[in-house]
């Protein structure tokens, strides 16, 4: 039987990663869609600045998001006074985390893929009366649909797997905000084996589900 | 009815620099790749803007950089049919078609393309997607998707390209019969000379983005304006021969 405290970390896991998945498909396929189908001053920049948290330490990327969201940050003072709402650590916090550190994955594939869409599909559609709007919705979308799941799932398992960003931004307060890659991390320093062997095990599993999945999906932008 | 053109367009290797004018008649323009004649029909389409110019339909100016028009491809009522057909894979062959039906009421919609699936002899590949059907019957859906709006003007860019030759007769019959169930002007784009003389009513020569020569099959035939046209008409009159015509000039009216 799995431990009150497991089951917890693993709920809590699953909620974040869910919740986070859902603002990164919204926003990841709006940039991703922007960054393939239109020129503007600043495009590659905007690229630059949503691809960092791929390469930056994820403890950088927590420190900019104290900085901005903090209590005294630059969003995080007037949301604070407005609303009296903080959101550090709490388990918006760790969604906030996972959804910057997941976004890139799937701003990269959904780009890759809609970048693929053949040109004279989008003109035919044009040229048949369709509005920008409606040919992204009944052609480039569905034309990129695979990508955008495996970015989805990518993601997924990427908001899954958040640590460093979550543990800067939301901390590890058992029953409150300790994620499994964070429990994890507890039970192995505290010396607890059995405890971290069991979410190990489990994380791997589920890890490599997700990644089977994705495969599947889309191989060509995978590879 | 009738459709005119004049474009310039400034490119870093290529400059199309390009006028003429039809009336309800198909056009051919023929040349051999690299000399302007897509590019031609996307500026007609609004799929790309020339630097300077005058596109009229009908009487409708479609482009005109000195008043500043230039509408986009959404409102020009061109039916096009792409070099690849451009069908859309998602989609079954009846919604393929019904994708072009956009501005019909509902009803309208499905009865046009009950019509247009019949007219088109597609009938009992409704629901068939693009990958399951054959080469000519995707030709037939995409002239079917282009017409069901019934358009002021047909663009067909190398249509039958992808075709071997059995099939591109039968299609270009095909097209014969398109012409007598839409009377309107067609601009085919084409680098097989065949296919030019056979089709065309105008025959309009491109080589390295300027209009060579513009008129009948048999005008060119008969007088080719410069070195260059008489080269392409020799080569046509060698293949045309080489199909078993004795007069090529008789074989375009």
């Amino acid at each position: 039987m799995m431990e009150d405290s497991v089951l917890f970390s693993v709920k809590l896991s699953i909620w974040v990663a869910m919740a986070a998945t859902v603002f990164v498909v919204l926003v990841g396929v709006t940039v991703a869609f922007f960054l393939a189908r239109r020129t503007f001053r600043g495009k590659e920049l905007l690229d630059v600045l949503f691809t960092l948290p791929l390469v930056l330490p994820p403890t950088v990327t927590g420190y900019y998001l104290i900085v901005v969201f903090g209590r005294n940050g630059l969003i995080g003072l007037p949301l604070f006074e407005w609303t009296g709402l903080n959101i550090m650590f709490t388990w918006y916090a760790a969604v906030l985390a996972s959804f910057v550190v997941a976004l890139p994955l799937m701003i990269k594939t959904t780009r890759a893929a809609i970048e693929s869409v053949d040109e004279n599909l989008i003109r035919a559609s044009y040229t048949l009366g369709h509005s920008e709007w409606w040919t992204a919705v009944k052609v480039i979308l569905p034309m990129a649909k695979k990508g955008i799941l495996a970015g989805t799932v990518l993601s997924f398992a990427r908001a899954m797997g958040e640590f460093g960003a979550t543990l800067m931004l939301a901390g590890n307060i058992p029953g409150k905000t300790n994620t499994m890659p964070l429990a994890i991390y507890s039970a192995a320093s505290s010396g607890d084996r059995a405890q971290a062997n069991t979410m190990v095990l489990l994380f791997t599993v589920i890890a490599a589900l997700f990644l089977y999945i994705a495969n599947k999906l889309n191989k060509r932008v995978l590879s | 009815m009738s459709l005119s053109f004049k474009g310039k367009k400034v490119l870093r290797n290529f400059t199309l620099d390009v006028e003429w004018s039809i009336r309800n008649e198909l056009a051919v323009l023929f040349g051999y790749s690299g000399a302007g004649k897509s590019m031609t029909l996307q500026m007609l389409a609004g799929l790309m803007a020339p630097d300077e110019g005058l596109i009229q339909l009908n009487g409708r100016v479609l482009f005109d950089n000195q008043a500043g028009i230039d509408l986009s491809p959404q409102k020009r009522s061109f039916g096009y049919v792409f070099q690849n057909l451009a069908l859309f894979p998602h989609m079954t062959v009846k919604d393929n078609i019904l994708y072009g039906a956009h501005g019909l009421g509902r009803d309208d919609r499905k009865q046009r393309a009950e019509e247009m699936i019949e007219q088109f002899m597609l009938s009992g590949l409704e629901r068939k997607f693009p990958h399951e059907i054959s080469g000519g019957q995707k030709q037939r859906v995409a002239f079917a998707r282009a017409l069901i709006r019934r358009p002021a003007a047909l663009l067909l860019d190398e249509p039958f390209s992808a075709c071997d030759n059995p099939l591109r007769i039968e299609l270009q019959n095909f097209l014969q019969q398109v012409r007598r169930d839409f009377p309107i002007p067609v601009v085919l784009v084409t680098h097989d000379l065949t296919e030019a003389l056979t089709l065309a009513d105008k025959l309009i020569i491109c080589v390295n983005g300027k209009v060579l020569q513009a008129g009948t099959p048999a005008e060119i035939l008969n007088a080719p304006a410069c070195p260059d046209v008489e080269l392409l008409v020799n080569s046509s009159t060698m293949s045309l021969t080489c199909r078993g015509s004795s007069d090529p000039i008789l074989i375009n009216g």
